[in-house]
């Protein structure tokens, strides 16, 4: 029996546990004078019951599934001849491949050493035992606990409360993956940052102003000098993400008063929307407009009068990225302009100030914190946009703020370090680690800067 | 309280009769208007106003003046359209989508709906009070100083701390915020807010002011203050007050309406409408037989 039918007949039994539980508290509720003497509903004492013979069952087999490979190697380890035993660590890890390889008849059967062929034989079988006592240990445990789960439900057993006590688990469990997600992904990250700067100075990282990292493989190798200094990436993010902001913020807040304040129901039912689709386009055909409709336009029109445009532009794909971030500014801006109550409007009208001066002078500073946080979220969002840049705004590493050169981002490098094959030991690869642990450690400040500024207009206009 | 009104009505069907009656009376002219609307060389003048939102007519046929510096109450049970009347006398409506007027409604002889009028002086001329203090999220001199700036009324930055300071000192606030004009004004109090906005519509010098139940979100002790404002207001404007408090029209007006079910029943002199009203539904109402 393999593992996913055995997963299947485990929930099968749980399912039982649950219609036999559940009987049984319905019949002691026939003896105690009905269901509303019993502590709980039968619902619970069904769920109960199953929980005792689901969970344990999925414990045991997960517990194997952990422990059954070092076991059985420790065995197989332990059949070998003496000397070989006394070989070291790495030997004998090198060892057990050759006998698993063995196994797998992956080896020529010529030439072989008859006490590896054993270790092999003794592998499979060894494996084959393991199998089906898994199956045996895991049902005849989910049947044993299930038995007593069913045992116990009686009129007083506060089922409701042990039910709910577990889901609380169940649901703590599952807030704590990701927690220890981002946990691991930011120390891993850490981690091979760490080894890149045992390689690469740390301050000749943050403030060299030189990007090419290319690492020679033989001291004589032509143009490999490997420069890593992230400046001119960092001011290429920025420089991207400033012109993106520029399109963005205005346009999104405009449309965003525009459709709260001004906009009829009706049109209002039918911009929004439409709006939105802008979100909903994939990064990437926002890239390839930004790369062979926007790029070459600008540097025609950049042409005509008479300005020298590189193809790829730092301009284009800061405008494209504008437009796919418009929704997120108006989106959240609208609802915090919407969220001010109607009667400071009122206040304000029953002054007589005009609409406009309304929504200048009450209107948007009422709703300043909500629209900080929007701007700032859509901020995050362009520093960590990729596919825009990778196809708009090229890859060549300048130091400049002229938005009609070519510039590069800290994303984009990310992504040609590390496509294709590459050796782990190398601080080219190893300095992909770095930009990402810069790139996390710069969003979470804007993030942090974000909640405090809203925290502080917040304790001002409430 | 609406519905308490739909089952007194219920309990006593001979009523239902009667309001029959007097409501078809009324639907014919305004003459069935009990007491006296009208007042000689009045501030503003209603005449025949029906408001409708929608479908819905909230009004029906209401005329009445209300006379230079004296306070006017508008009482009456829930849902009987009070509100709805005091908003239609600064176009408060006006941005009620569906909401439109009928009738004629005159500020010193002009009228108000004249569609080439400009509604931002006329707002100035009749501010108003709203049921929920709302101070803006600014500075409590912010506050204030906000009509005086959008209306262009000074031109140097003292005499806006003076139009402050005098309006923070007709509204009774002055002596509690002068130490800070710089915090935000929904720091105050419930009554201290509300003190504010009060303070915030006479620092444009209205004429008339027009208060929606201002003390409903109040304690007793700061209604007591706002009562005590509108009797030393009234000395330099026109107040028109909706209430719920019987007792506090009583107490700070000089003529009270009584509204039920969009139409004016009775308008008289305060004393004669809480001792002797003339008509049976004042009666009724003030008597706590409904609402």
């Amino acid at each position: 029996m393999d593992t996913s039918t055995l997963l299947a007949v485990t929930a099968a039994l749980t399912a039982l546990a649950y219609v036999i539980g559940r009987g049984r508290s319905l019949s002691q509720a026939a003896n105690v004078g009905g269901i509303r003497n019993l502590n709980s509903l039968p619902f619970y004492y069904g769920m109960l019951t199953a929980l005792w013979c689901g969970l344990p069952a999925l414990a045991l087999l997960i517990l194997w599934v952990i422990f059954d490979e070092p076991i059985i190697h420790a065995l197989v380890i332990d059949s070998l001849p003496e000397q070989m035993r006394q070989l070291s660590g790495s030997e004998l890890g090198l060892l057990i491949n050759s006998v698993e390889n063995i196994a797998a008849g992956n080896s020529a059967a010529m030439g072989v050493d008859p006490h590896l062929q054993a270790a092999s034989e003794r592998l499979i079988s060894l494996r084959e035992a393991s199998r089906q006592a898994l199956v045996v240990v895991v049902l005849c445990g989910g049947l044993l606990f299930g038995i007593f789960g069913w045992a116990r439900v009686r009129p007083q057993l506060k089922a409701r409360v042990q039910v709910e006590t577990t889901f609380k688990l169940a649901l703590l469990l599952c807030s704590c993956i990701a927690i220890v997600t981002t946990l691991g992904i930011v120390l891993s990250v850490l981690f091979e940052s760490l080894r890149f700067f045992q390689t690469v100075s740390f301050f000749d990282f943050i403030f060299g102003l030189d990007w090419s990292p290319q690492m020679a493989i033989r001291a004589d190798q032509v143009g490999s000098s490997g420069a890593f200094g992230a400046v001119p990436l960092f001011v290429g993010t920025l420089l991207i993400s400033a012109i993106a902001m520029l399109v963005a913020v205005p346009t999104g807040l405009m449309a965003a008063i525009y459709l709260s304040e001004y906009a009829g129901r009706r049109l209002r039912a039918v911009v929004k929307p439409l709006l939105e689709v802008l979100a909903g386009i994939p990064t990437v055909v926002y890239g390839f407009f930004a790369a062979l409709t926007v790029a070459p336009m600008i540097r025609d029109n950049g042409a005509v009068l008479g300005l020298d445009v590189s193809s790829e532009s730092a301009l284009a794909a800061g405008l494209v990225m504008g437009v796919m971030i418009i929704p997120f500014v108006s989106s959240l801006s609208d609802d915090v302009i919407n969220a001010v109550p109607q009667s400071l409007r009122d206040g304000s009208f029953g002054l007589g100030a005009t609409r406009s001066e309304t929504i200048r002078q009450v209107v948007i500073p009422a709703a300043l914190p909500g629209i900080v946080g929007g701007v700032l979220l859509a901020v995050s969002r362009a520093i960590g946009e990729t596919m825009i840049v990778v196809m708009a705004a090229g890859l060549a590493a300048n130091l400049t703020a002229n938005p009609l050169e070519s510039v590069t981002t800290v994303t984009v490098q990310i992504v040609t370090l590390l496509v294709g094959d590459q050796e782990f030991d190398s601080p080219k690869t190893l300095s992909a680690f770095a930009l990402g642990l810069m790139l996390f450690v710069v969003t979470l400040t804007l993030n942090y800067i974000a909640l405090h500024v809203v925290r502080k207009y917040r304790e001002q206009y409430e | 309280m609406e519905a308490t009104v739909r089952e007194t009505v219920e309990q006593k069907p001979e009523r239902l009769l009667d309001r029959q009656v007097i409501d078809d009376q009324e639907a014919v002219t305004a003459a069935a208007t009990v007491g006296k609307p009208f007042v000689e060389a009045p501030k503003m003048a209603m005449r025949n106003v029906n408001v409708f939102y929608g479908e819905k007519q909230a009004i029906f046929d209401v005329s009445m003046d209300i006379g230079s510096n004296e306070v006017v109450s508008m009482i009456g049970p829930s849902g009987c359209g009070k509100s709805t009347f005091l908003r239609a006398l600064n176009r408060m409506n006006d941005t009620i989508e569906g909401c439109w007027i009928e009738g004629s409604l005159q500020l010193e002889g002009q009228d108000i709906y004249d569609p080439k009028l400009d509604v931002v002086p006329l707002r100035a001329r009749v501010g108003m009070v709203f049921q929920k203090p709302n101070p803006f999220p600014k500075s409590i001199y912010d506050n204030v100083a906000y009509g005086p700036r959008i209306h262009g009324l000074v031109d140097r930055r003292a005499d806006l701390d003076e139009v402050v300071e005098t309006s923070l000192q007709r509204a009774g606030l002055w002596n509690e915020v002068k130490d800070r004009l710089a915090q935000p004004g929904t720091g105050l109090s419930g009554g201290q807010q509300q003190r504010l906005c009060i303070a915030r519509t006479i620092a444009v010098s209205p004429e008339v002011i027009l208060m929606d139940e201002p003390c409903s979100a109040l304690d007793p002790i700061a209604t007591a203050k706002i009562e005590e404002l509108i009797a030393e207001l009234s000395e330099n404007f026109t107040i028109a007050i909706v209430t719920h408090s019987m007792q506090q029209a009583a107490r700070v007006s000089s003529r009270t309406a009584y509204f039920h079910l969009g139409k004016l029943i009775e308008v008289n002199d305060t004393e004669k409408v809480f001792t002797n009203p003339e008509h049976e539904l004042t009666e009724a109402y003030i008597t706590g037989r409904f609402g």
